[in-house]
């Protein structure tokens, strides 16, 4: 797959679009939300997993792993901790946050 | 064969996941599901691209390896998030944050050595630039936020035991410090290694073949987020940690470019401007400039001289002034954190609560090691929501309070920054000062992170209770149940 200027120019324009998109969406959190949020973000961040799989794959094409397909493994690894490690500790802080709300509002 | 559309569409629903994910995550009766969200994007990302790996060279994935990693990663990630104490959490959001980037930065030198390994590199033009442009980026920004991040974390540790060395009595070995070291001079040398690592990427696309340039490039990032962290002290943190935040995102957003996938583009963007969001909410709560928080050294050369004493007050006087009292506002700081003071001090508003006394919470946007910080460890302590209040609206209740406790905060609530002038010069404060009694609890007079000297420690109104925070507060709660 060749890079084209015309899929270059559509690439970055998502890429600024999305940036916009970001400062827009979370202009205003509340403070009880800083951690979860950051954490939450950096789950999605782990998005780079989708990288490594394809990478794992087409390291292989080449007939043997070699140095390619064994950093694609350990990014493997890696993304995936990140995204559910991610996802699984701020599930465990809103639900701190959010059950506590709950057993208020049967009081 | 699939369309390679189907594959687009999978992709596009994904990113779509993330947005609401994100934006549902920003107020607190949507965040579990905002949460939710993000995770079956990811779920539904993975999914998309397996399939297509599978349907597009059926056979030669090598599944043993794809599923495996996969599963080591998810079982390691799960016995972190599950074992973690909400007091290791700042901790453990940086290390999973330079996971990330490492993981992008990874993928990025994989992407190079396997195109090298197949002889598969673009004809000079602009499919050379583009993708060997985005590698070096990826590497640039991926490796330093992998040792940036590995340094935060250690910071916010603290420090470490040296393996090997004698136990002392109480079975624990040597502790040192994690050292926080920056010589103005340390900025001339990461302004070279930044400009050396952008010259390196230009390099590499004029000498794709030389790996040379690569693992050189890989170098220097490395001890570029190791030398970019090392000098910021703990009271920064908040700003450091959402700022690799924002890192572990861009990074992320490279990697799209260099496999050409939109919705590592989309995710990682939107991540990168959400960190970055919290860095300047964060830069803003310390009234400084984000440069100034990453390049200028802060309280460490003209600490003050502390001329003045107090005499500490003991838990039973406090108690005592604890009777009868209408409101209490509790003032957390990174103290309560370091003692893990935070279920005593639901406790004492408990014990006060049964007096008929208002208690709620003061909580100012930098207390603590990262953004929120105070927040996660008084939810994990079971206090509701509604009495965490934020800096701006308990100030206007200040007044009315009778006793304000202070427990391990000291810049947060001095009132030298209303006078503008200094380190802490204009930095949005607690009106701790404006309450009928300000009780400290501290282990000494000893100036904060700014190196200013407290005047409120002096003011008559003022009662110190000299100690650990815990025992403190321990000692308060049984001092109140007597009386």
């Amino acid at each position: 797959m060749v890079l084209t200027l015309a899929a270059l120019i559509a690439s970055i324009t998502v890429f600024v679009l999305a940036i916009f998109l970001g400062f827009e969406l979370i202009s205003k959190v509340p403070p009880t939300l800083h951690t979860p949020l950051m954490s939450g973000a950096n789950a999605i961040s782990g998005i780079t997993i989708v990288g490594a799989l394809i990478l794992s794959n087409s390291a292989f094409n080449a007939g043997d792993p070699g140095t390619a397909a064994t950093l694609a493994f350990i990014a493997l690894v890696m993304a995936t901790i990140n995204c559910v490690g991610g996802f699984m500790v701020t599930n465990r802080m809103l639900e701190m946050i959010a059950g506590k709300r709950r057993k208020k509002g049967g009081d | 064969m699939v369309d390679p559309v189907v594959w687009d569409i999978g992709y596009l629903l994904s990113a779509a996941l993330f947005i609401f994910g994100i934006k549902r995550l920003s107020s607190p009766k949507t965040a579990p599901s905002g949460n939710r969200l993000g995770a079956y994007g990811m779920m539904l990302a993975v999914a998309v691209t397996l399939v297509r790996m599978e349907s597009e060279s059926p056979g030669i994935i090598g599944w043993e390896l794809v599923v495996g990693g996969l599963a080591l990663g998810a079982i390691i990630g799960a016995i972190m998030a599950t074992k973690v104490q909400m007091t290791g959490m700042p901790e453990m959001v940086a290390l999973f944050n330079g996971f990330g980037g490492g993981a992008s930065a990874l993928v990025g030198l994989s992407e190079v050595l396997g195109r090298l390994q197949s002889g598969n590199i673009p004809e000079a033009g602009i499919g050379l630039y583009g993708t060997w442009i985005a590698i070096g980026m990826t590497a640039l920004v991926g490796w330093i936020t992998l040792t940036g991040s590995l340094v935060a974390m250690m910071k916010l540790k603290g420090g470490f035991y040296i393996p090997l060395t004698k136990k002392d009595d109480r079975g624990r070995r040597k502790w040192v410090n994690f050292p926080t070291w920056g010589p103005p001079w340390l900025n001339f040398v990461k302004a070279l290694l930044l400009v050396g690592g952008l010259a390196l990427v230009v390099l590499t696309i004029q000498e794709p073949n030389n790996t040379d340039w690569i693992y050189a490039l890989v170098a220097v990032s490395c001890l570029l987020g190791f030398l970019f962290v090392i000098p910021i002290g703990g009271a920064d943190m908040p700003v450091v940690v959402s700022l690799l935040n924002s890192l572990s995102g861009i990074a992320a957003a490279f990697t799209g470019f260099v496999i050409g996938n939109n919705v590592l583009i989309i995710a990682g963007s939107m991540v990168g401007a959400a960190g970055l969001v919290l860095t300047f909410v964060m830069c803003k709560a310390m009234n400084r400039t984000l440069p100034a928080v990453l390049f200028k050294s802060f309280g460490g050369g003209g600490r003050e001289k502390r001329t003045r004493t107090k005499v500490g007050s003991d838990p039973e006087e406090v108690a005592m002034v604890c009777d009868g009292i209408a409101k209490c506002i509790i003032v957390p700081g990174y103290g309560m954190a370091v003692s893990q003071a935070q279920h005593a001090v639901k406790e004492f508003a408990d014990l006060l609560e049964a007096m008929d006394v208002e208690v709620k919470y003061g909580i100012h946007p930098v207390a603590g090691r990262m953004p929120g910080h105070m927040n996660v460890l008084l939810a994990e302590a079971n206090v509701p929501y509604e009495q965490l209040i934020e800096m701006d609206d308990i100030n206007s209740e200040m007044s009315e309070c009778d006793i304000a406790l202070v427990l391990g905060a000291n810049d947060t609530v001095n009132p030298v920054a209303r006078s503008g002038e200094g380190p802490l010069g204009g930095m949005p404060i607690i009106d701790a000062d404006k309450a009928r009694v300000v009780v400290f609890i501290k282990r000494s007079l000893s100036v904060g992170y700014a190196g200013v000297d407290n005047p409120l420690f002096y003011e008559d109104s003022t009662m110190m209770l000299f100690g650990d925070g815990k025992q403190m507060m321990v000692e308060l709660n049984a001092a109140i149940k007597e009386l």
